[in-house]
């Protein structure tokens, strides 16, 4: 899967646990600057891109990325 | 984890728009509760959720409206929503309160706390095992696990009470998820503190005391057995937020919660519609006659259709009507439930039986009028998806299950789909089906009587009546929630609730069985009467419903006699009462100008309510057929 696919996905399942087709996430967002994604919907989100991709972050993972493109990287790594 | 038993919608997100789109608030939820009917992925659970915020907050008709609040050791925050879209799923709209983390003992207790402003009417306890069963030593001995364990149960139990006397909410009880990992093995079993060997007690006792103090069981450990415990906890998220319960396992949870909270409300499903041919056996009589169906010992696919029916003839057991509904010829029908031998369903077991080659829709509503249940009260099983989809567009109230292909699934889909979730199971349950059974004498009766006077005569009624006793709350509890026509205000109460009512000197209860030459069926009647604040010597009718079982007997003559007699014996003067309509009780909007009330306001009030008045000075009452036996 390319970066931009995952990209897309990581948007796509964003818009849609918040309703809102307005969020575009690039590399380099960060989830403070996304209206509404708490942490509540954080971990919702990761939830729902493991059961999309069929892969399980390990906790160490989900505390640490600093921004989409850290999510991305790991997605890679994590599908070759 | 078997969601609704309804394959999921391709194009979920374009019906959610058109949903949104609606500007018209009841359409909008209709789409919606429509939506909520098919399986729901993890995500799709939450947009619905977000849909739901998004539309009107005000109360419509055709979903009734709850307050839960969830009081809890652990994060349910994630919860929420799929409790919101399964209560969506049973037509309930349901106000979530979620409790601070950890804090359900100080909020119950504390007057100032934010659950007494939410009002609730139910309070569930989602608890961990955790706390209940810490700083027990691997070595202690059973007599040392109990004692832990009884204080445990005993705490709950002091929590129950104060939730109830408090809060006046019914009370839930989730059961322990068992999350602990094996010490020794299979040798766990064998040690009294071995943790699961203590969450198993736990929840045993557990069940022990909910049962005493009526408390519902919500039953987690029963759910996490079935599905694995790998489905429901994820040892990371509880690391990382305390969730106990997975996120990826809320959309199931959410149909736990709402199908007890749908039943406690009278919302579960009363009678099991059958389709025959690939239903209820294999081929199809008409084309391969008696000898030719699938069915019976012998062979795997005879077997699978035998399954299903040892699975109605439970439900039968446990208070669930049988129907069938089939394209078929009456008599070829019938031929299969009469002369063939491996068939364990047997025609009397039927209540209502319809075999023609009508329109299946029609034939439904026939069933539920001749059964006198709401079509939504029905669960319509036919393996033919082109009759499912024509059902599920002309009749949505119905409940369609989508039936897999394979008979050996049949029962696993029916009875993992929540239709008939239940928190009481009561005499009346239990004689249920004898009752039905006894209707369709009466109805013979009826056929043969030469009129609706020479009917009623024929009967040979009684009415045995008297005050709520202990014995009967459970009974007459069931039937206050579950009746939906013959109830002037749909107002609902719990068990503990009637209890004080029954035992407050100043109100009037009573209960009544009808009785008649084919059998007793059972306490069909409550009716309450408390004394109006405002003016002495006037009581309000608080409470009285019926089963539409008794309809068309003169009950509710003989049953207003017997109050308004009860009543002058108070010297009271007058009765008020109060018709509320709803979308169900539309068939007694008449009951109180035929008892010969009196309109006390000229124009309906808030939410369409309707106050009568009833003089009992100058109330004559009207002869029945009904004799009276008092108990």
């Amino acid at each position: 899967m390319a970066d931009q696919e995952i990209l897309d996905l990581l948007t796509r399942v964003l818009r849609d646990l918040l309703m809102d087709d307005s969020i575009a996430l690039t590399m380099t967002t960060r989830r403070e600057e996304v209206r509404n994604w708490d942490s509540l919907v954080y971990i919702n989100f990761i939830v729902a891109v493991e059961i999309e991709l069929g892969i399980k972050f390990k906790i160490a993972d989900v505390e640490s990325f600093a921004n989409v493109g850290e999510i991305v990287a790991k997605i890679r790594t994590m599908l070759k | 984890m078997d969601h609704p038993a309804v394959a999921s919608q391709s194009d979920f997100r374009v019906q959610l728009q058109a949903a949104l789109a609606e500007t018209e608030s009841r359409a909008r939820l209709d789409s919606l509760a429509r939506l909520a009917q098919s399986r729901l992925s993890f995500i799709e659970t939450i947009q619905l959720d977000q849909a739901l915020a998004r539309s009107a907050a005000e109360t419509i008709d055709g979903f009734a409206r709850v307050r839960l609040a969830v009081l809890s050791t652990n994060t349910i925050d994630h919860l929420l929503p799929a409790i919101r879209v399964a209560g969506l799923r049973c037509r309930l709209r349901i106000d979530v309160f979620s409790g601070s983390f950890g804090q359900y003992r100080q909020e119950l207790r504390d007057p100032a706390s934010p659950l007494v402003q939410f009002r609730p009417d139910l309070i569930l306890l989602s608890l961990n095992a955790r706390q209940a069963a810490s700083g027990v030593s691997i070595s202690a001995t059973a007599q040392e696990v109990e004692e832990v364990l009884a204080r445990a149960i005993e705490e709950l139990r002091e929590l129950w009470r104060h939730a109830r006397s408090t809060f006046n909410a019914a009370v839930i009880q989730q059961s322990y998820l068992d999350v602990s990992e094996p010490l020794f093995g299979s040798y766990d079993r064998l040690v009294p503190a071995a943790p699961s060997r203590l969450i198993a007690r736990l929840n045993d006792l557990l069940a022990h005391a909910a049962a005493q103090e009526n408390v519902m069981l919500l039953d987690l450990a029963q759910a996490s057995a079935r599905d694995g415990i790998g489905a429901w906890f994820d040892i990371g998220r509880w690391l990382q937020g305390k969730m106990e319960i997975a996120p990826q396992a809320a959309p199931a949870y959410g149909d736990l919660v709402a199908r007890v909270v749908a039943a406690q409300r009278g919302l579960s499903k009363k009678c099991l519609v059958f389709d025959l041919d690939n239903t209820l056996w294999g081929g199809v009589i008409g084309d391969d006659g008696i000898e030719g169906i699938a069915l019976g010992e012998g062979s795997a696919v005879g077997e699978a259709y035998l399954a299903l029916q040892r699975y109605a003839l439970q439900m039968k057991e446990r208070g669930v009507i049988l129907a069938v509904c089939s394209k078929n010829d009456m008599a070829v029908a019938e031929t299969a439930f009469r002369d063939h031998p491996e068939m364990l369903l047997r025609r009397t077991d039927v209540a209502a039986f319809v075999a023609n080659w009508g329109d299946k829709a029609a034939n439904l509503k026939t069933i539920a009028e001749r059964l006198n249940i709401g079509l939504d009260s029905l669960v319509f099983v036919d393996d033919n998806p082109v009759e499912r989809a024509r059902i599920r567009a002309s009749l949505p109230m119905v409940a369609v299950p989508e039936l897999p292909e394979d008979p050996a699934q049949y029962v696993h889909c029916l009875a993992n789909a929540g239709y008939f979730e239940s928190v009481s199971f009561t005499t009346d349950d239990r004689q249920r089906a004898g009752q039905y059974a006894a209707n369709a004498e009466r109805e013979a009766l009826l056929g043969t009587s030469e009129s609706m006077d020479d009917f009623l005569r024929g009967l040979g009624m009684s009415v045995v009546f008297g005050p709520v006793r202990p014995v009967d709350l459970a009974r007459a509890t069931q039937l206050i929630n579950k009746t939906n026509q013959f109830n002037p205000t749909t107002r609902r109460c719990t068990a503990e609730e009637l209890a004080a009512i029954a035992a407050a000197p100043e109100a009037v209860t009573l209960q009544f069985r009808l009785v008649d030459r084919f059998g007793d069926n059972g306490l069909i009647s409550v009716l309450i009467l408390r004394p109006d604040p405002a003016q002495s010597g006037v009581m309000e009718i608080d409470t009285w419903v019926m089963s539409c079982r008794v309809f068309g007997r003169e009950l509710e003559f003989e049953a207003m006699n017997i109050a308004v007699e009860a009543a002058r014996r108070r010297s009271v003067r007058a009765f008020r009462a109060k018709y509320v309509s709803s979308s169900k009780n539309g068939v007694i909007r008449d009951l109180y100008p035929s008892l010969g009330f009196a309109r006390a306001d000229p124009e309906a009030g808030v939410g369409g309510a309707i106050q009568w008045q009833l003089d009992l000075s100058t109330y004559t009452g009207r002869k029945t057929h009904i004799e009276r036996a008092e108990n």
